[in-house]
């Protein structure tokens, strides 16, 4: 900056600065140049603008206001005329207001809501935490299981005066952060054992690392939980079982495991040899090797794609509806089973699709932001 | 996508082979079950498991505060009282149609109060036992009126919505056939999407069980336009279930209805039991509310089992009156057999 | 993807005496490792498969695949070959996988046009719709695939009756029963110049890369496309001629309850495509995004240098260089695609997964239901790998 001004031609003071005229800079300018720059992309942009506000007035009409936002309750029963009687011209939100702690909480006990709200704020500070690179070191694995630890513990009661809920309570948004977060954190050791197994010397263990890797991701997820649900009970001796939601959750452990390994494949691929020579000259042994200069290196490289694959698995786990579960979607259309609000898919819809827009949008606002940073580092 | 090499589709392969090679294996002759104790697993565990619908209007859904009521899961309560005198002993596990069996066989559950259809190959191959017929039932159609068809038989050539993997749809093929019909059919597996697809006008006529229809055209904005045709095209008898070889337990499950049936025919409500503890002289109603005849403990429970069902749950006119009647099901051929129903207790003696 | 154990530079020289049986010794190490957890694992599925057994028996259950030739009795709406529920398991389950095949396969081939627009949208010097291509981007990747497709299943039955159908274009109707399109009279002729259509277009790739192999030799450019036009179109039109050229239309019309005669396309199957094509799309447009955004501007200056018109850079520059970058991911979208069908049993869809689902409720067989589904995905998603990795060979070799 010194350095232009230095080399500035000198201006006279009291002459006022002469700004660029309108025509190269400024939103006119802008406009010429990214809107209407020649007669097609003037032509897309008013046909755009015209759906645009078109779609935009139809959707405030509906939102905002022909919306029912509640409607009385007489004898326990809701009465729900009014809505009927909108025809679709407007939304009927008083679905939500009535129905909204069953989608958020499923079927836990009505007076203990706050424990899986607690949970449910729990999750997103394990989340920001997780996102902040100072903590990045080995305590963020301390971390995590002791927030785990008490969101289980909190969820389950028992202790410390909290009544027992058991598993087939709980329902709702906190399962499919459950679903998604415990699984991520169990997939994860055993996806870096098996990304490094695909990559070992021994052939009987690379081959059963490829053997599960490839057979997991050529089937579909849903195929998994229907095992988990269908099948899994038939392998277990006879007299024990496990909750249908511990089942579901092994399933889509399994699956991320398979997914994660390749992620972490590709970070393991991406070091660069030097790393592995310097390591072998220090004589370093294989798991000296691996944990102490390998894998910190290897996984911060892939803490994006990580990211990606976590957003994926906190939508994959809206297929738990399949097999019966109540995860937030489920608990959503469960909502609307009573007969007095049938026909309000709709409004149901749009409530639960915010909810893992505003999820979904962070984490992948976060990961996009975090590769730029990484690549810039790259680069340079 | 990291490409596959050959080694891994040897691998793949090797297998698949070796898992074609273990299925045939697994194909051996059945052994007869070991008895089981379901009823000392229960006591011991303090609570009884019951497996319900996932949702279905009337029968088994959770309100908006997240607690299951319904017809089927006052049957779960009435058994939680009959073991622990506490209708709130019961944990409910949502069961879809194709893992309720898994569920039951393997032990995740007690028992199975979820709609189920009494078949002879349920009952023998798949391995249970039906003690109760607590809700007659039969298929029906039911079309919008505006279509001006009187008969099931007028819907050649139409589109018919119905639920996968139930006996509703091999009903609907078979009667089909039989009455030379062709249709278009729309199979959809949850509840709520064929109800929906069917009430959007995706399928001429809507087929399931004939309280579901009245339930579904009940809950419709305008009833009138809808009309359950008077066709019925088999037989649904749907009842409770338990695992077979324990038959200490499915005694339990077969007479907590005959109870809340007995307990109907005889005027004890609710309301009146504690009344007609103290009053009633009728000998069939002393020995059902326990007083004397002793028959609790025959089952294995207290002598007042019946008596505290009636009092904490009622007896199967209240409940079918709390939950099925505002859904607008009828008594129909689940009336009392004094009344002309098909519903019948045998003696309490 | 080159392994450290295949380089050689990694592998120690090999020890000059025998293997010593010490822990001390590598390999010895390395055998005993791999002994142990063959091992562990062999021990867990035989436990695994033990137990199975046994509750296999004493649950009653049957098992094998008997049930295959057995009556279905299951009612399937769309089949591409002739079905009626007296067929059966076998054939019920084949209509299923052609079921999954006929999504897969046309939504792959959408959302690969679609995804290509939306990333070249994306790049577009025009901000709003370089904007618009990218919140569609983003919603579309931030909400799950199964609330996308109940959405448009809804969607698509807020759509009028038949009687009040839609009917942009004489003979095409749009109503909540689907969408009807005029179609022809099918006939053995049709088949035949069908068949003429395939055999012709082979023919006319052998003739074209005979042309490049003698232009290669010669330096002689021939012209391919008189060749290929006549054998593409000409070929099947003769069959067709020559087979009498019959010519019926099939316009669908209200008869009944529905619509008879012509093309139909179900609500299930187009809610199920569009879903999977609008979702993939948004994947597909990154992709595409990122791919030419790889290829440096050099080429395109350089190409321009040489006086090459735009169209022709973009073909023969940036393209094949970008599609370098592009086939891996696109691998696993395609893939994803397919798998991601088996969504379709929420909707309503008889896919494979909708029919072996019913079938294994209705026979009780479980591990045999689960088995087929796994092997007809396994097997679909080897074959898409399988010519990807062949294409991406292909692609590849471009490099000298």
């Amino acid at each position: 900056m010194s350095d232009m001004t230095a080399n500035a031609p000198v201006v006279p003071a009291g002459t006022p600065s002469r700004r660029p005229p309108i025509t190269v800079v400024g939103p006119v300018a802008w406009a010429k140049a990214s809107l209407f720059s020649s007669w097609w992309s003037t032509a897309v942009t008013l046909a755009l603008i015209y759906l645009l506000a078109r779609w935009i007035v139809g959707f405030v009409d509906w939102a905002f206001l022909n919306a029912i936002w509640s409607v009385p309750v007489t004898n326990g029963q809701a009465q729900t005329q009014a809505c009927r009687a909108l025809n679709g011209a407007g939304a009927c939100w008083a679905v939500i207001t009535e129905k909204h702690r069953f989608i958020l909480f499923g079927t836990y006990p009505y007076e203990e809501h706050w424990r899986p709200l607690v949970c449910i704020f729990l999750f997103i500070g394990l989340y920001v935490v997780s996102a902040m690179r100072r903590f990045w070191r080995k305590e963020l694995a301390l971390i995590w299981a002791a927030t785990l630890f008490i969101i289980g513990l909190l969820m389950w009661g028992g202790v410390f005066g909290l009544t027992y809920v058991p598993q087939e309570r709980w329902g709702g948004l906190v399962i499919t952060l459950i679903l998604a977060t415990f699984g991520i954190a169990f997939a994860f050791p055993l996806a870096v054992l098996v990304a490094l197994g695909r990559r070992s010397k021994m052939p009987a263990i690379k081959m059963l690392c490829v053997v599960y890797v490839e057979l997991i991701r050529g089937v579909p997820l849903i195929s998994l939980l229907f095992m988990a649900s269908v099948m899994f009970p038939l392998f277990l001796p006879e007299g024990m079982n496990i909750d249908k939601l511990l089942r579901a959750q092994v399933a889509i452990i399994l699956f991320a495991a398979a997914y994660l390994a390749e992620v972490i494949r590709g970070g393991l691929q991406a070091l660069s040899r030097g790393q592995y020579e310097a390591a072998d000259a220090l004589g370093l042994s294989y798991w000296q090797r691996t944990l102490f200069i390998i894998l910190p290196q290897a996984l911060r490289l892939v803490i994006p794609p990580l990211v990606n694959t976590f957003i994926g698995m906190f939508k994959d786990t809206s297929l738990v509806l399949i097999i019966g579960i109540f995860d937030l979607l489920t608990a959503g259309k469960t909502a609307i089973v009573e007969p007095a609000w049938q026909g309000f898919g709709i409004e149901v819809y749009v409530f639960v699709g915010v909810i893992y827009f505003i999820f979904c949008f962070a984490m992948s606002r976060y990961s996009q932001g975090l590769e730029r940073d990484l690549n810039q580092h790259r680069v340079r | 996508m990291k490409p596959l090499r050959l080694a891994t589709l040897r691998a793949l392969g090797a297998v698949a082979i070796a898992t074609a090679a273990a299925l045939p294996a697994m194909a051996q002759q059945a052994a007869p079950a070991p008895a089981a104790d379901t009823l000392g697993a229960i006591r011991a565990r303090g609570t009884l498991i019951c497996g319900v619908n996932t949702g279905l209007a009337g029968f088994a859904q959770p309100n908006s505060q997240g607690a299951w009521q319904g017809f089927d899961v006052e049957y779960c309560r009435a058994i939680a009282v009959a073991i622990f005198n506490d209708p709130d002993k019961v944990r409910y596990v949502p069961l879809t149609a194709q893992n309720r069996f898994t569920a039951l066989q393997s032990g995740e559950v007690d028992m199975a109060a979820r709609n189920t259809t009494v078949t002879l190959s349920r009952d023998t191959s798949l391995g249970f036992d039906f003690p109760a017929i607590n809700f007659y039932d039969g298929q029906g159609f039911m079309v919008k009126a505006s279509l001006g068809i009187s008969s099931a038989k007028e819907l050649n050539g139409a589109t018919i919505c119905v639920q996968p993997g139930t006996t509703t749809e091999q009903n609907l093929t078979d009667w089909a056939r039989a009455a030379n019909i062709q249709f278009t059919p729309v199979v959809i597996e949850r509840v709520e999407e064929v109800v929906g697809a069917y009430a959007a006008g995706r399928c001429d006529a809507y087929t399931t069980d004939v309280s579901g229809l009245a339930a579904t055209r009940s809950a419709q904005p305008n009833p009138a336009e809808h009309q359950i045709l008077p066709d019925v095209i088999s037989k649904e008898p749907l009842g409770p279930f338990v695992r077979q070889g324990d038959p200490r337990f499915a005694d339990i499950v077969r007479w907590t209805h005959n109870a809340m049936l007995a307990a109907e025919e005889l005027g004890i409500t609710s309301a009146n039991v504690d009344e007609a503890l103290g009053a009633d002289a009728r000998p069939e109603a002393q020995r059902l509310l326990g007083k004397n005849g002793g028959l609790g403990q025959m089952l294995g429970l207290d002598n007042a089992w019946a008596a505290n069902i009636i009092k904490k749950v009622g007896n199967y006119g209240e409940i079918f009156q709390r939950h099925l009647a505002p859904i607008g099901i009828q008594r129909g051929p689940n009336a009392q057999w004094t009344n002309g129903g098909l519903q019948f207790s045998p003696p309490f003696r | 993807m080159s392994d450290m154990a295949s380089d050689p530079r990694f592998l120690r020289a090999p020890p000059k005496r025998g293997m010593r049986l010490s822990w001390a010794d590598e390999r010895f190490r390395a055998i005993i490792w791999q002994v142990l957890i063959v091992g562990v694992v062999v021990g867990i599925v035989w436990w695994l498969v033990g137990n199975t057994r046994h509750n296999l028996e004493v649950r009653r259950i049957a098992t094998g695949f008997g049930f295959l030739s057995r009556e279905a009795g299951l009612p399937i709406a769309e089949h591409l070959i002739p079905y009626t529920p007296a067929s059966t398991y076998a054939r019920a389950l084949l209509v299923g996988v052609l079921n999954t095949l006929k999504v897969a396969v046309i939504g792959i081939v959408l959302a690969t046009v679609l995804g290509t627009l939306i990333g070249i949208a994306r790049l577009s010097k025009n901000w709003l719709l370089s904007r618009i291509a990218a919140t569609y981007i983003e919603v579309i990747r931030d909400l799950p695939l199964l609330l996308q497709l109940l959405f448009w299943y809804t969607a698509m039955q807020m759509l009028p009756g038949p009687r009040q159908a839609l009917h942009p274009v004489e003979g095409v109707f749009l109503s909540n029963r689907g969408l009807r399109l005029p179609w022809i009279q099918w006939e053995d002729a049709h088949s035949f110049a069908l068949l003429g259509l395939v055999a012709g277009a082979v023919v006319s790739v052998f003739y074209a890369r005979n042309a490049r192999a003698k232009q290669m030799q010669d330096g002689q450019p021939r012209k391919v496309w008189p060749v290929a036009v006549g054998l593409v179109i000409g070929l099947p039109l003769v069959i067709w001629a020559a087979w009498g050229a019959p010519f019926q239309g099939d316009i669908p019309a209200l008869r009944g309850f529905n619509f008879q005669g012509g093309l139909t396309v179900s609500p299930e199957y187009f809610a199920l495509l569009i879903g999977l094509v609008t979702y993939t799309a948004g994947f597909i447009a990154e992709i595409v995004r990122a791919g030419i955004q790889a290829v440096p501007q050099g080429q395109w200056e350089a190409s321009e240098a040489l006086g090459l018109p735009r169209g022709r850079i973009m073909r023969l520059i940036v393209l094949p260089q970008a599609l370098r970058v592009i086939v891996p991911p696109m691998t696993s979208q395609y893939l994803n695609l397919t798998k991601n069908s088996s969504l379709a049993v929420a909707i309503g869809y008889q896919d494979i997964v909708s029919i072996a689902n019913t079938t294994l409720n209705q026979t009780g067989q479980a591990i045999e239901g689960i088995a087929i589904i796994m092997a007809v995905y396994l097997t679909i998603s080897l074959s898409i790998s399988l010519f990807m990795n062949w294409y991406n060979a292909r692609i590849a070799l471009v490099e000298r």
